[in-house]
């Protein structure tokens, strides 16, 4: 009586390793495998922005209760996204970004339908407020020095003015408002020229002590909360 | 026969049994569950189901929610190394302070219905639980349009026909207005319904009732009045944003309120006035018990009762602390210096002179000496005590040539030059940095914390109240809609009654009343109650003071005062004793403005935090539900 229980029992326990080890292919999808992206673009110029700050949305259709896949732009406006092949559709919500996205007729954001079968690079094209032109950044003598044009991209009803410009400085390539460890400012009511702007600031000492920094001119637009930015550039001191 | 008599005996058996119907014998009551009837069977019964829904009421601080609830918007440094990510993210969640508990409605709901029907009630005992009811389903409907705008306003029970199709259920959000009217509507329609108490303090009065309605009119009035600053931040459908043409009605109805409470007419309620001290007459505002005159409506705890807190628990000094844990608030300079001076103007606190040297301090308190006394009423400062005991709290020894000597740990000891015995270097209250439960910041927090014997032990705990409205606020709120209504005098008389009890009793006039003013006050007497959020949101400079840019020391010790002052990280306020035998100036203290190193993450508020996210979940269960703007 007692050893039959014990081979019931064995068997039971082979029973149940066989179903675990078969389970995993059977049961299971494979991960997603195809890489979509890209970054966001003005006539193939890419726009610059803050990191973790400006998001967007890819809906799928077709599977129950809708929910988008939500991710930011990095600091260079680059997103990527790791999907199954399928039919997805990309909006930027409203009032993220330093640009306008393109809206419907209601004023919600329009989609981009995107048809994913493997690997696939897509830029998004959004049309600025602003764009920071030739900015020209240099280091000399523990200062850096930015020099910058502004132009105005958009110039119909839905304009906006210009509130300030920065020039940030930080250690690691990280440049943003948040991530600095010195920034000049200079508001849009001092701004003489905007063909013609000048920054500067000095660069306090560093623990440890490194002989470069990063730096980037932002720009920050009245009534948007986000800043477009120039280009990172490093420079030696 | 004796072939029969089994069967027989089988038959009578089966017969005796069965005498009981089978839909009695299977009808068993439970008796973990009361019926509608039985739990409204008479008043006791009725009042512990409403116990329940008074314990359910959601607070943005609690003292048994944890002190994190009471922590952040850079007001205090979090000195428990588990919360660090409070200084150390650059942004807030969209979701951050979403609430929306229908399953609570629903029972605030089903409450008035079965209370109502109730026949075991009497006509008196049934008004005043309805009118408790529906103040607490307003006060939470008030809760929600803070934080999330306007909701579905759902004022019955709703059923499923299990038919299959669910869209009857589904409602649409309210606009943000019409939360704020319902707000104001239901206070006016119970107030008579309730006591004119002021002994009553934890369950709703009629002090209570309008204290809401001042509050929620005064929201409501800011927000049309404001939101013209933040266009971006409104609906279409009006779910979010209130029209500026509405401001007005709205801040009428605030003063109204607020005056009726003032008057007397819902029961005496007075500023809180027992200590000769201001400031120990300030923290006992959160401490006394015994028929405080200046709350109006807590959540209140017991001893031995099951509802205590923890509070004294984690934020006690932590030097000779009743458990080895504490200090887990420490209030930021940013905070500490907006405390104005006795004059009534604003200044940083001295730590250097103008041409940029230390200035010299016998005393750890002088630094502070001639603020508002609510000061060291909320904040236990360097060289004050807390139970009878000093606090130890300097960062360490400053040499003639500018160096340093301190330690890693409390208490932390070495040599000073020329010595060969080691001496203590550092204070048994820090600040050290990144040593949780130290005063990181240099200050600790005063406000709640319980000097009774026993209140710093997990044993016991506290018995301290959660005030939810006051009378100084009441005040406050009619300065402030009194300013806005253009009568600056008015509210010069109700702010000067504030400030004067604080110590400030140069009275303001008319023309020093400004909207900066109005911040101010409200900043430092509401500290750590649960208002800067929504005082912030409301007045729409959340995202202007939590701008996510660093601060620099120079733009922390400018501009104090000033409602938009930017305010992304928490800065601290470290005294060091000198070591320099040979000078005059050897063993006074100086002070030092420095950055806790764990605050590397800046405090930003974007246009998509001013309404919390509402989940997909939700909004795919009902698609009529709006997305907020800027998400």
């Amino acid at each position: 009586m007692q050893s039959r229980y014990h081979h019931t029992s064995y068997f039971l326990l082979l029973i149940s390793c066989f179903l675990l080890s078969g389970g995993c292919k059977k049961d299971n999808y494979d991960p997603p495998a195809a890489q979509l992206t890209g970054r966001i673009v003005y006539n193939g110029e890419p726009v610059n922005v803050e990191y973790n700050q400006v998001s967007y949305q890819l809906y799928q259709f077709g599977f129950g209760k809708v929910g988008p896949i939500e991710g930011t732009f990095n600091q260079e406006g680059v997103y990527s996204q790791v999907l199954f092949n399928g039919e997805y559709k990309f909006i930027i919500p409203n009032g993220q970004g330093p640009f306008r996205w393109k809206q419907t007729g209601a004023g919600a954001p329009d989609s981009v339908t995107i048809n994913i079968q493997g690997n696939q690079t897509l830029d998004m094209e959004v049309t600025p407020y602003y764009l920071i032109r030739s900015p020209q950044l240099t280091a000399g003598n523990n200062k850096v020095t930015a020099t910058c044009s502004i132009e105005q991209i958009i110039t119909d009803a839905s304009a906006r003015d210009l509130e300030s410009v920065s020039l940030y400085v930080n250690k690691t390539q990280f440049v943003s408002g948040a991530d600095n460890i010195e920034s000049a400012t200079l508001s849009a009511a001092d701004i003489a020229d905007p063909d013609n702007v000048t920054l500067q600031v000095t660069v306090p000492a560093m623990t440890p002590a490194q002989d470069y920094v990063y730096a980037r001119i932002g720009l920050k637009i009245a009534g948007v909360e986000d800043r477009i930015f120039s280009p990172l550039v490093r420079l030696d001191l | 026969m004796k072939r029969y008599f089994p069967h027989i005996l089988s038959a009578l058996l089966l017969s005796a049994t069965g005498c009981k119907k089978d839909s009695d014998f299977l009808n068993v009551q439970p008796t973990s569950i009361l019926t509608p009837e039985q739990a409204f069977a008479g008043p006791s019964q009725a009042l512990s189901v409403l116990a329940d829904l008074y314990n359910r009421q959601v607070d943005f601080s609690s003292l048994d929610g944890g002190w994190v609830s009471f922590a952040d918007f850079s007001e205090s440094f979090p000195s428990e190394n588990g919360q660090t990510g409070i200084v150390q993210r650059n942004s807030w969640d969209f979701g951050a302070w979403g609430t929306w508990d229908y399953g609570y409605i629903r029972h605030l709901n089903l409450f008035i219905e079965r209370a109502t029907a109730a026949p075991a009630l009497s006509d008196s005992d049934k008004k005043r639980f309805l009118a408790e009811a529906r103040f607490l389903r307003a006060n939470y409907y008030f809760e929600m349009v803070k934080r999330m705008g306007g909701v579905p306003l759902i004022l019955e029970s709703l059923e499923y026909d299990f038919g299959g199709d669910p869209t009857y259920l589904q409602y649409p959000r309210a606009k943000e207005s019409e939360i704020y009217d319902f707000v104001i509507s239901e206070a006016e329609a119970i107030k008579n319904d309730l006591p004119a108490d002021p002994g009553e303090k934890s369950r709703a009065t009629r002090a209570a009732a309008l204290a809401m309605e001042c509050r929620a009119a005064l929201y409501a009035g800011s927000i049309a009045k404001y939101g013209v600053n933040t266009p971006q931040v409104s609906l279409p459908g009006g779910e979010v944003g209130i029209p500026a043409s509405m401001a007005n009605g709205y801040y009428t109805k605030a003063l109204q309120a607020a005056q009726e409470i003032i008057s007397g007419s819902a029961g005496t309620y007075a500023l809180y006035n027992r200590k000769p001290d201001l400031s120990d007459n300030f923290a006992n505002i959160f401490l006394d018990k015994n028929g405080n005159p200046e709350s109006i409506w807590i959540e209140d705890f017991k001893l031995k009762s099951g509802k205590v807190h923890g509070f004294t628990v984690a934020n006690q000094p932590r030097y000779g602390a009743e458990e080895e844990e504490g200090g887990r608030l420490n209030p930021s300079l940013n905070l500490v210096q907006a405390f104005e001076k006795l004059d009534n103007t604003f200044a940083p606190l001295p730590v250097a002179d103008a041409d940029g040297n230390p200035v010299y301090y016998e005393n750890l308190l002088d630094i502070f000496a001639g603020r508002d006394a609510r000061l060291a009423g909320t904040v236990i400062l360097p060289g004050s005590a807390f139970r009878g005991r000093n606090v130890d709290i300097w960062a360490g020894y400053q040499l003639a040539d500018g160096s340093i000597i301190t330690g890693d740990d409390r208490g932390a000891q070495k040599e000073l030059p020329g010595t060969n015995t080691p001496v203590q270097v550092v204070g048994f209250d820090g600040p050290v940095n990144a040593k949780e439960f130290t005063a990181q910041s240099g200050f600790y927090i005063r406000k709640y914390l319980d000097p009774a014997p026993g209140a710093g032990s997990r044993g016991t705990n506290s018995e301290v109240p959660f005030i939810r409205y006051r009378y100084a606020e009441v005040l406050l709120n009619a300065a402030e809609a009194a300013f806005e209504l253009g009568q600056p005098g008015t509210a010069a008389g109700y702010m000067n009654q504030v400030r004067a009890r604080a110590g400030l009793v140069i009275p303001l006039d008319a023309a020093d009343i400004t909207f900066d003013r109005i911040v101010h006050e409200r900043r430092v007497e509401l500290a750590f109650e649960g208002h800067i959020l929504f005082d912030m949101k409301r007045w729409r400079l959340a995202h202007r003071v939590w701008d996510g840019a660093q601060m620099s020391v120079s733009d922390l010790t400018s501009n104090i005062g000033e409602a938009a002052k930017h305010s992304t990280q928490p800065y601290a306020l470290w005294p060091y004793k000198i070591y320099d035998p040979a000078s005059t100036n050897n063993g006074k203290w100086i002070y030092k403005i420095v950055r806790p190193a764990l605050v590397t993450g800046t405090n930003r508020f974007r246009l998509g935090n001013y309404y919390s996210f509402i989940n997909d979940e939700i909004r795919s269960n009902n698609p009529k539900i709006v997305r907020q703007p800027n998400q």
